[in-house]
C-alpha cells in the first residue's frame, strides 16, 4: 500500500482527483476511455433496440390474439387467422430429432478426441471439426435438397417404414422432404458444436479422476464413462443446450428440406414447418400489418427461446470449467 | 479369465472403437460435403461464372458476377460497421473496464451472438428497411455487421488480456500515458490475434443467407451505389436451389462450391498461418 498517495486508484489502475483528471484529459486518457466506453455501450444499445423493435412491432398480433396465438393451429393470412402451434411444433420436433442423433454421436467423438486419440491426431481432427462448423447453412440446405431428400425418398424412408411402420411415427407417404429429413440435416449441423465444447470440458477434467478409477482396476472405457464423463456432465449438458439453441434458430437448411407445410401430424415423414422457416419464406411478401406483426411475434418467440437456452448453457459450462464448483457430489 | 472379466474387456474394446467410429463419421461429413460440391459444381465453375450476369430463364450459361461483387460489397459494409465497434468496445472491456459495465457488455454481447440470424434479419428490416420502404445494400451490410460485433468484441478482449502485463508496465515506466501505451504497445502486440478473429468473423457472415433475405433482398442485375437491392452468393444459392429449373440447380452447385471454397480457404489460412502464436491460451 502506498500510504502517501493523495489520489485513490480504482480497479483499472486509473487515478482520480481534480489534478489527475486534468492530466489524464491532457494526455488523452480520459478521452480514450470515454470513446471506447461509447463503443462498448453501442453493443448494449443495439441489443436493447433489437428487443424493443421485436416487442413494439409485434404489438398488433399480441393484442389481437393474446395467448391463443400459441395454441392456434390455423395459419391463414388471407382470413387473418394466425396460430403459431404448427411452427412451434415443427421447430421443437426437428430440433429434438437433431439432438437425438447429434448428442450420442458428438459425445462419442468428443470422448475419442479427449481421452483416446494421441494429442496430435486429436488436434488435427478438431481442426477438421472446426472447419465443418464453418460450413454455411445454405450449403447444408443445397446438399439436403439434392442428395439427402432423394435418398430419403427412395431408400431410407421405405426401409424405416417396413421395420417401424407399425408405429404412427413412421407412416404415410415417403416424400423425402419432411420433419425427419430436417432433423437429420440439423444433426449434422450441430454435431461440431457438441464435439468442440464437450472436448474442451472433458480435457478440463483433472487427471487424478481418471487415474484413481484406473488404479481401482477399471478398464479404460469404465474409467472414462464412470469417472471422467460424470465429472464433466454439467459442461456436456451446457454443450447440448448450446447446440439446441442453434438448432432452434437454424433457418436456411431447415427451410429447404422441411416441406413448408403448417400442419401437425404424428408422422415424422410428413412435411412440417418451423418458426425460422416461415419467417424466411413469408416475411418479405407479407401483406398487411397484422400478418407482418404475427410474423414478428414468431421472431420474438424464437428470440426468447434461444435467449433462455443460451443463458442456461453458458451457466452450465462456466460451472464445470471454472474448477471447484462443478464437482459432482454424488 | 472369468466370464465377467471377459465381458468387461470386450465392452471396453467395443465402446472405445465406437467412439472412434463417431469421430470418423463426424469428420467424414466434411469430406462428403466437399466431395459432392466438387462433383456437381466443379464443371460449372469457369470464367463466365465469375464474369457474366445471370442469363434469363431458359438460356443456358451465364454467371454470378453480380452476386460475387454483391457479397464483397456487403462484407465491406459489415466490416466497416462491425469491426470498429467490436474492436474499440473490446479495448474498453480489457483496458478501462471496472466491474459492472464490462459485465453487462459481455453478457449482452454473448446474448447477441446467440440470436438466430433470421431474427437479426428482422431487426435490420425494422431498423433499416421499414423507415425507407425499400431493400438496400446498406441494410444488408448492417445486418451482417451486427452479427460480427460480438465475435470481434469478445476476441479483442481475449487477445488484449493475453498481452503480458510487463509490456504495459514497460511503456508506462517510460512515461507513456495509458492511451499511448494501449495504442502503440498493447494493440500492436495483440494485432495478429485480433486480425485472425476479424477475418474468421467475416468468413462466418460471408455464408449467412437468412439476414439478407429481407434486407439486401437480391437482384438479377448489377446494383450500383449502396441504396438498392443487391445480389449475394448465399441468397443466389438458395433461390437457385429451390427454383424449378435444371440450369439453376447447376449454377447453385457451382456457386456453393465457390462459396464453400472461399469460406474454408479463409478458415484454413487464418487458422494455420495467422493464429500461430496468437492464441490467447498459450501465452
Amino acid at each position: 500500500m502506498m500510504a502517501t498517495a493523495h489520489t485513490t486508484v480504482d480497479a483499472a489502475g486509473l487515478s482520480w482527483g481534480p489534478r489527475a483528471l486534468l492530466r489524464r484529459l491532457r494526455t488523452g486518457d480520459e478521452i480514450a476511455r470515454l470513446v471506447t466506453l461509447f463503443f462498448a455501450l453501442v453493443v448494449v444499445l443495439l441489443t436493447i433496440m433489437l428487443v424493443v423493435q421485436l416487442w413494439t412491432n409485434s404489438a398488433q398480433a399480441r393484442h389481437r390474439f393474446g395467448l391463443s396465438f400459441f395454441w392456434g393451429t390455423t395459419w391463414d393470412p388471407v382470413a387473418g387467422q394466425f396460430g403459431a402451434l404448427p411452427f412451434v411444433y415443427g421447430t421443437l420436433v426437428t430440433s429434438a430429432l437433431g439432438l437425438l442423433i447429434a448428442v450420442p454421436l458428438g459425445l462419442g467423438a468428443a470422448i475419442f478426441l479427449a481421452e483416446m486419440a494421441p494429442r496430435r491426431l486429436s488436434d488435427n481432427l478438431t481442426f477438421l471439426i472446426d472447419l465443418l462448423a464453418a460450413v454455411p447453412s445454405v450449403i447444408y440446405g443445397l446438399l439436403g435438397v439434392f442428395i439427402l431428400v432423394p435418398l430419403m425418398r427412395t431408400e431410407i424412408q421405405p426401409a424405416l417404414k417396413t421395420v417401424f411402420g407399425f408405429t404412427p411415427l413412421f407412416q404415410g407417404p415417403a416424400y423425402g422432404i419432411g420433419l425427419l429429413t430436417a432433423g437429420l440435416v440439423l444433426a449434422v449441423m450441430i454435431v461440431p458444436f457438441i464435439i468442440s465444447v464437450s472436448r474442451e470440458v472433458l480435457l478440463a477434467v483433472p487427471g487424478d479422476q481418471r487415474e484413481a478409477a484406473l488404479a481401482l482396476g477399471a478398464t479404460r472405457w469404465e474409467a472414462t464413462w464412470k469417472a471422467v464423463v460424470p465429472y464433466a456432465r454439467t459442461g456436456i449438458m451446457g454443450s447440448v443446450f448450446l447446440a439446441l439453441a442453434r438448432a432452434l434458430g437454424e433457418t436456411m437448411a431447415v427451410t429447404m428440406v422441411v416441406g413448408n407445410n403448417p400442419r401437425i401430424s404424428a408422422s415424422l415423414f410428413s412435411p412440417g414447418y418451423s418458426i425460422a422457416a416461415v419467417l424466411a419464406n413469408e416475411f418479405s411478401e407479407a401483406t398487411g400489418n397484422l400478418y407482418l406483426s404475427a410474423l414478428i411475434e414468431l421472431a420474438l418467440v424464437l428470440f426468447l427461446l434461444t435467449f433462455v437456452l443460451n443463458g442456461l448453457a453458458r451457466l452450465l459450462i462456466v460451472l464445470t470449467t471454472s474448477r471447484g464448483s462443478g464437482v459432482p457430489q454424488a | 479369465m472369468n466370464p465377467h472379466m471377459l465381458w468387461r474387456k470386450s465392452m471396453n474394446v467395443l465402446m472405445l472403437s465406437l467412439t472412434g467410429l463417431c469421430a470418423l463419421v463426424a469428420v467424414s461429413a466434411l469430406f462428403f460435403i466437399l466431395g459432392y460440391l466438387v462433383y456437381h459444381g466443379g464443371k460449372d465453375v469457369n470464367w463466365s461464372f465469375f464474369t457474366q450476369l445471370p442469363k434469363p430463364v431458359g438460356e443456358t450459361g451465364g454467371g454470378m458476377a453480380n452476386a460475387i461483387v454483391g457479397s464483397g460489397k456487403l462484407l465491406l459494409l459489415a466490416a466497416l460497421f462491425g469491426v470498429p465497434i467490436g474492436l474499440l468496445g473490446g479495448v474498453y472491456l480489457a483496458e478501462f473496464g471496472g466491474i459492472a459495465v464490462p459485465f453487462v457488455v459481455r453478457y449482452t454481447a454473448d446474448l447477441l451472438n446467440g440470436v438466430p440470424s433470421i431474427v437479426i434479419g428482422i431487426f435490420a428490416y425494422a431498423v433499416a428497411v421499414m423507415p425507407v420502404h425499400h431493400f438496400s445494400t446498406l441494410a444488408g451490410g448492417f445486418a451482417l455487421g451486427v452479427m460480427m460485433i460480438p465475435i470481434v468484441l469478445r476476441s479483442t478482449e481475449e487477445f488484449l488480456h493475453a498481452v503480458p502485463r510487463s509490456m504495459r508496465e514497460g511503456a508506462m515506466a517510460l512515461g507513456a500515458s495509458k492511451w499511448r501505451t494501449i495504442s502503440s504497445v498493447v494493440l500492436p502486440a495483440a494485432s495478429r490475434g485480433i486480425l485472425t478473429a476479424a477475418l474468421l468473423a467475416l468468413a462466418r457472415v460471408a455464408g449467412e443467407t437468412a439476414p439478407l433475405l429481407f434486407t439486401a433482398f437480391g437482384n438479377r442485375y448489377w446494383s450500383p451505389g449502396w441504396n438498392q437491392p443487391i445480389a449475394s452468393l448465399p441468397v443466389m444459392i438458395y433461390t437457385y436451389a429451390v427454383g424449378p429449373y435444371e440450369d439453376w440447380h447447376q449454377q447453385a452447385w457451382a456457386a456453393g462450391l465457390v462459396l464453400l471454397g472461399l469460406v474454408l480457404l479463409t478458415n484454413i489460412i487464418v487458422r494455420t498461418v495467422l493464429s500461430r502464436g496468437a492464441s490467447p491460451q498459450r501465452s
